[in-house]
């Protein structure tokens, strides 16, 4: 859905769902999602809809993932670091240790 | 400036939230009359929304300064007098509470802390004003802003069909700075009502003299409309279709309906203050009608009526980033003031330049604002499908039910929908919310009132609030712990 400009200067790898990512290093984890042509960040509460980042500065909470086991991870306001494992977050963040709100 | 070093003050003179351009500017003229000062952001380097990648840009060339534009470019000079004063930064922190006694709850990569601070300065800015249209929610659907952020932060451009709706000076650049950078715009649906207009008319030659922003507006909107195949104006009702992403967009014209392939929409009708901080710290707000938001009643120098809190920047009412630079500084004068660093007179008379700069700028400030209100359908939906409340997927339709029951106001809306009670607690929700309502009952806003905000104002585990250090939460620090919900009833 976007595209480069420029060549990855520093390159740094991670995983979205068990698949590789290759982002620049300093992307958050939400463009990088984007560049790599990932459309669905996470599931809606309600419906389960397909859900993705809308405002891209921490406002609207649509880009929330679980990013090393943690749930509701602001992937827009996350910077990318190498070997961190990504997942799409598809059931309401709220268990007890799991960051509620 | 220490940023890299471990330990920071606890406890500061002021403490500003955002490092954009009033934060910066309040940062730099606050260090500089001996104030201890503490700049905490969520970003990972400064310059705010408005100025985001601005120091790595230099480095990625001249090409990329000249698609950015000398406005953007401006911005170095200020983040670099801030990286030499003597202000503490702390990057990547987001505040999750503010206490009327100073005290500030924020969470960082290091884990929770309490900090204390004399006085505090809110400079969160603004964000986009939130577009509820039918199929807002489908991934492929974002704001044009954000898709700016996309090409300051990271130089990523749209690479798949783009679709540019809304109205405001925002739509313009972007879509300009898109085409420079290659990008597939393939249609831009000026959304300005025709009435606006009619109604800003009486009021360009003033804002003319306030500087070459009109000029610079009306050339990026020709070079955009010669090179974008479907230019349209007027333009009502957009509607985003797609099942699982945005398919296409379909829209309404003097001439008829339209309709669009796409896989992109941004999205942009205008911006709004950022209010939650300065609503948790329970500071007064007002419902400004022509800029369409509730903004914090501050005086001359940006003193809430929150004891301690100051606003400043387009977090206090929509103004620009120039403006909030001389926002800025005024909030600094007005806090070494209070501190008794300086007197109330030399703050007036240090103050007297930058006040003198916002009321040239109110011509023009005025005729934009007049210009670019959205028209009734952005403010209040009418379709009742449409989604409000994102987070918990409260449609326009079930506000309007509760009206008719008797609900008094968004507060009350929360028990009854559950709107406003997600994650983004009522940032994309609140002000949709309390328009429907309002209409519905025919009251105004100032009779429905906002949504009060509780903390925390941002997500925190249990686990990071039991390990706070620091100099200790308030005595109050029950309502903190997440797991009882709002209250939610007025």
């Amino acid at each position: 859905m976007f595209k480069r400009l420029h060549d990855l200067r520093t390159p740094v790898s991670f995983e979205f769902e068990g698949e590789t990512v290759t982002a620049e290093d300093g992307d958050t984890v939400a463009a990088a999602l984007l560049a790599h042509g990932v459309r669905h960040v996470r599931d809606a509460v309600v419906s389960g809809r397909p859900r993705a980042p809308y405002c891209m500065i921490g406002a609207c909470f649509e880009c929330l993932v679980e990013i090393d086991g943690r749930p509701n991870r602001q992937a827009c306001l996350t910077p990318v670091r190498a070997g961190m494992a990504v997942r799409r977050q598809s059931v309401a963040g709220g268990t007890p240790d799991g960051g509620a709100q | 400036m220490n940023d890299s070093t471990p330990m920071h003050d606890s406890r500061v003179d002021l403490a500003i939230i955002g490092a954009g351009p009033a934060g910066l500017a309040a940062a730099i003229t606050a260090s500089g009359l001996g104030l201890t000062v503490s700049v905490l952001d969520e970003g990972r380097r400064p310059g705010g929304q408005i100025y985001r990648g601005i120091e790595d840009a230099p480095a990625r060339g001249e090409q990329w300064m000249t698609l950015l534009g000398e406005d953007y470019a401006r911005g170095l000079d200020l983040v670099k007098r801030f990286r030499a004063s003597t202000a503490q930064y702390r990057p990547e922190h987001s505040v999750f509470d503010i206490a009327p006694d100073g005290g500030l709850g924020i969470l960082g990569p290091d884990g929770a802390h309490w900090i204390e601070a004399e006085r505090v300065l809110v400079a969160t800015g603004a964000m986009e004003r939130p577009v509820p249209l039918p199929g807002w929610t489908l991934p492929g659907v974002m704001g044009a802003g954000a898709a700016q952020t996309l090409l300051k932060s990271s130089a990523l451009v749209p690479g798949a069909r783009t679709v540019i709706a809304g109205s405001g000076p925002l739509v313009y650049l972007v879509a300009r700075q898109m085409q420079t950078g290659g990008a597939n715009l393939v249609a831009v649906l000026d959304t300005t009502p025709r009435a606006n207009y009619r109604r800003a008319a009486p009021l360009l030659a003033r804002a003319m003299l306030a500087g070459n922003e009109i000029r610079k507006g009306l050339a990026w909107r020709r070079e955009v409309k010669k090179a974008t195949p479907l230019f349209r104006t007027g333009v009502r009702n957009v509607h985003v279709e797609g099942v699982d992403a945005v398919e296409a967009v379909s829209f309404e014209t003097g001439g008829g309906r339209g309709r669009v392939d796409c896989e992109l929409v941004l999205l942009h009708e205008g911006i709004v203050p950022n209010t939650q901080l300065a609503m948790a710290a329970e500071a007064d707000h007002d419902y400004d009608e022509l800029q369409a938001c509730w903004r914090p009643r501050l005086d001359a120098f940006g003193r809430s009526s929150a004891p301690g809190i100051l606003v400043a920047g387009d977090g206090g009412g929509i103004a620009g980033a120039d403006l909030a630079v001389e926002a800025g500084h005024l909030a600094a004068l007005a806090v070494a003031a209070d501190l008794e660093r300086i007197s109330h007179a030399e703050a007036v008379e240090r103050g007297a330049a930058a006040r003198a700069a916002i009321e040239r700028k109110s011509a023009l400030r005025r005729f934009l604002d007049t210009l670019y209100r959205p028209r009734d359908e952005v403010l209040a939906p009418s379709h009742d499908d449409t989604l409000v409340c994102r987070c918990e997927e409260v449609t326009a339709g079930e506000l309007r039910q509760i009206a008719a029951m008797g609900c008094s106001g968004p507060n009350q809306a929360k028990a009854f929908t559950r709107c406003g009670m997600g994650p983004c607690q009522g940032r994309m929700c609140g002000l949709t919310a309390a328009a429907v309502l309002a209409r519905a009952g025919g009251r105004s806003m100032a009779e429905v009132g906002h949504l009060r905000i509780r903390p925390p104002i941002k997500p925190i585990t249990v686990g990071e609030l039991a390990a706070l250090d620091g100099v200790g939460p308030p005595p109050d620090a029950g309502p903190l712990l997440p797991t009882a919900p709002d209250e939610g009833t007025d």
